[in-house]
Formats: C-alpha cells, structure tokens, sequence
C-alpha cells in the first residue's frame, strides 16, 4: 500500500531523475523491439511458409536462442564490446547502444519463433483461399498480415515486454551508469540492495504502469479486429 | 495432516542429523537446537573470501551453521531491521549508530578494520601517487578531469568515499562528466574502472582478489583518512521476533576470541603476502 502511495507520488513530483530514468528505458526498449522487429518478423516468416533444407536445424537453433539467459547474452555482448574485445575500439560499452545490442541478442529469436509458429498455424487457410481467389502473391500477403495483425501484433508486444522488464544483461553491458545508462530495472536493482524496499516497489509500480500505457496506446494505433 | 506432516518432517531431520553425524561424530559438536544463525553481511567481507575461512571452523567447532547473506551496507542493515538476520557484520560507523538508536542493534562492537585503497590507470595522469591522504588525491583526480569510478549504492564504501569529498564537496553525477556513479558493487566497480581507465576507491581485499584480472593499479592506501573499521552488532530480541539470539551470541563471541583474532591475522598472508585486515586493540 506504501508503494502505491509512494509510486504515484513520486510520478507527480516530476522528480529530474526519475523521468530521465524513463526516458532511457523507453529509447532502450521502444528501439530494441522496432530492430528486434524488423529482423525476426521476416525471418519467422520466412521459416512459417518456406520449406528448405535445414529448416529444422534453423527452428532448433532459435527455440533454444528462446532461453538464452540474459546474463549470457550480457556477458557476449560485453566480452565484444570491452575496451580490448573486437570492437572494443568503437567504444560503445557503457551506453545505451551496446543495452539495445544485447536486447536485441535477446529478443529477436522470440520474435522469430512466434512469428514463424503462427504463421505455420494460422496462415494457410488464408493462403490456400487467397490462391483459390486467385489473389496475386503480394495481395495474398497483404491479406495474411491483415487477417493475422491481431497475432502480429501480440508478438511486437511480448517482444517489448521482454525488454522493459530486462535487468541481467543490461546491467553488465550498460553498467547502471546514474544520469546515463540506469533504467528502471537497473535503478531497482539498485534500491533493492540499498535497503529501500518499499521505495523499490514503487518503482517497479511505475514501471508496470509504463508497459500498462504503452500497450493501452498501441491497441488504439492497431485497432484490434473483432472477433465476429 | 498437519501433526502427519510435522511428524515426518521430525524423523527426516533426525535421520539426516544422524547420517550426518555419523560421517563426522569425532570432529564435529552436537547441533545446538537452533542450528541456524543468519548473518547478513556487506559484499566486501563476504567478496574477500574472509567469511568463507572463517565460518566452517566456528560451524565445526560449535555445531552451528551460519547462512550469510551479503549486500551493500544499507541492504544488509535493512534485512536485519526487518527481521531476516540475527546479527549484522558492517562497515558504516553512522549507519551503525542509527540502526542501535532505533533499537534494532544491541552493542556496536568493533573489531577489525582495514584501509580503504584507490586504485588506478598505471601512468597515474592525475598524479596522486605521492599524495599524503584520500583528500588530496580526489583533489588532484577532479582537477585532472579523470574518470572516477563512485560505488553510488549507499554502501559502507559509497558513504566512505563521500566523507573523503567533504560535506557539500561531494561531485555532481549529473552535471560532472566525469565523475561515474555506478550504483553496483565493488567488483563491478573495479571491472568498470578497468574498462575506462579511471580511479576507484576500493577495499583492499576485493581489488587483491582481482588484481589478476585488472589492468589498473594500486595508487594510494594507509591515509589517515582511510581506515575502515567493521564492527559487529547483534539485532535486539526487544525489538525484532524470532531471532537465534544465542547463536548470534556465541558466534559474536566466537569472532572477539582468540582463535578468530589469529586466524583473521593470517588471512591474506599465503595468497597476498600481507594480511587484509588487522585487529583493533582491544
């Protein structure tokens, strides 16, 4: 209940800090599932409708991608990315940039996977009516994105879930760095081990609130098609 | 179902303690009947590797088993005060005070402390090789305009380091590029610092532990201003339930004795060559 309290409180004090918090987990999260995106919706579809030699393989290597530990994903991104690593000389650790790396390593074989197994599932129906109608092949994929959207779309969401809610990786390769790299799950980390428990609480509220927010807006823009 | 259940879970445990003493009867003591003693420490005791040399000869001799559980100073304080530990091993003589005037804490004992090093890129370019204490130095590192690497986590550290600025001196991590306040803990800080060739306050023991792994060196210790004390403190069973307050006794008079004060003397002196931390006079 302090929490609550607190966790609105705190929102309306317009605390500096806080919102700059904000703001980083947004640029962080928002541009990691748009690249995320763009690179796992075309794969997974690609694995969804094509058949071709060590297409199994492919489905095998990324459901284990699925489980990647974030902490693994991390360190990765960080044993590149140090000063002495191979890209060590672009000097990206530490800053917002390399956290949408790592996310990205994260997120993008979920985004792949789902994709793929729901347009295996769903698609063909479409595919097969759209042939029948003699669609030509764009209008056919124009029909299955439409009739799919609702899906689609469920798939970007989970995909920014995903990277709101990351703490493991973020914080080895972003470095919970105050006024720079914190985000709000770093930034609870980080009261959690001060002692502030409740303040910790609140934060996550906030944080809850944000994907609450973010969802409820991107529902608009879709327009969610009924089920009649 | 609940008294089948509680009945069970009695011959299991009794089993197990039998098993278990018949392995070790002729080294270990009978287990007193609240075995358990939570202790809830900062990082950098537990980090050190001091805890884990210490314990299992107290566990061994008394029959206790003490559960460590290790966070910044202000973490380790806060699970006590909510009533998850039985004693508290610190480093944060304000805290400390606080936590015993609002009843929580028994006795402030304090009984070992150490130096607070700064460590730092090898060619020095803040130049405080030759300084006379941590004052100077972060004089000469902010002047410079090196990276200073700050824990940021309220930690015993953290809050040594912004004694070491001075009150109202303390740098701004938003407004002072370089001066990076990390909010994590001592290791991460040294890997930070490594990474981005800056300075670091630090104790002794962790920088030690990873030295081999680092690129930066040590610079500056022993300053008048950088000695850092660790104090024992038991939680009052006025004030907090269910506490193992005999253990917490016992291991509390454990750690003042004798053997602790030579085994804490000789920590450090096989791995290192010196020893990590020295016994307040008693």
């Amino acid at each position: 209940m302090e929490s609550i309290k607190q966790a609105f409180a705190l929102l309306l004090s317009f605390d500096k800090e806080l919102w700059q918090i904000i703001g980083v987990t947004m640029r962080m999260s928002l541009l990691s599932t748009v690249i995320s995106c763009l690179i796992g919706l075309p794969l997974g579809a690609l694995l969804g409708t094509k058949h071709f030699k060590g297409k199994s393989l492919i489905k095998k290597t990324v459901h284990t991608l699925m489980g990647l530990p974030p902490v693994v994903a991390g360190l990765f991104v960080y044993v590149l990315f140090t000063h002495y690593g191979p890209f060590g000389s672009l000097n990206l650790l530490f800053t917002v940039n390399v956290m949408v790396i790592a996310q990205v390593l994260l997120i993008t074989p979920i985004v792949v996977a789902l994709t793929s197994s729901f347009i295996e599932g769903s698609s063909k129906p479409v595919i097969e009516t759209a042939e029948g109608l003699g669609f030509s092949k764009f209008k056919t994929a124009a029909l299955c994105i439409s009739e799919g959207r609702a899906s689609l779309f469920s798939v970007v969401l989970t995909a920014f879930g995903r990277s709101i809610a990351e703490v493991g990786a973020v914080s080895i390769v972003g470095g919970n760095i105050q006024w720079k790299t914190r985000v709000m799950t770093t930034a609870i980390m980080l009261e959690t081990n001060k002692g502030n428990f409740s303040f910790a609480l609140a934060l996550g509220i906030i944080l809850l609130l944000i994907a609450f927010i973010v969802n409820a807006v991107a529902s608009i823009a879709v327009k969610e098609p009924k089920h009649d | 179902m609940k008294k089948v259940l509680a009945i069970l879970l009695a011959v299991v445990m009794v089993l197990s303690f039998a098993a278990c003493g018949a392995k070790t009867e002729e080294t270990t003591a009978a287990a007193p009947e609240n075995a358990v003693i939570r202790l809830s420490t900062t990082t950098s005791v537990n980090d050190s590797g001091l805890l884990p040399y210490l314990l299992p000869v107290f566990e061994k001799e008394t029959g206790y088993k003490v559960e460590v559980q290790s966070a910044g100073t202000g973490a380790a304080i806060q699970k006590a005060e909510d009533g998850n530990a039985d004693l508290i091993l610190v480093h944060a003589k304000q805290s400390e005070e606080e936590f015993i005037q609002k009843g929580y804490g028994v006795e402030r004992l304090p009984f070992m402390y150490n130096y607070f090093v700064i460590v730092g890129p090898k060619d020095d370019p803040a130049g405080i090789k030759n300084c006379a204490d941590a004052a100077s130095a972060f004089a000469k590192i902010k002047e410079s305009g090196s990276k200073f690497i700050s824990r940021g986590d309220d930690s015993g550290t953290h809050k040594a380091e912004l004694k070491i600025w001075g009150e109202g001196k303390e740098p701004n991590p938003e407004k002072d590029d370089w001066y990076i306040s990390a909010g994590k803990g001592m290791g991460d800080c040294l890997t930070m610092a490594n990474e981005m060739n800056g300075y670091c306050l630090t104790d002794k023991a962790t920088f030690l532990s990873m030295q081999k792994v680092l690129s930066i060196t040590l610079l500056l210790e022993k300053g008048e201003d950088m000695k850092n004390t660790y104090s024992l403190i038991a939680v009052n069973p006025e004030k907090v339930d269910g506490l193992n307050t005999e253990g917490a006794k016992a291991l509390i008079d454990w750690m003042l004795g004798d053997e602790a004060a030579k085994l804490i003397a000789a920590y450090g002196q096989e791995e290192y060559g010196v020893s990590l931390f020295t016994l307040l006079e008693k």
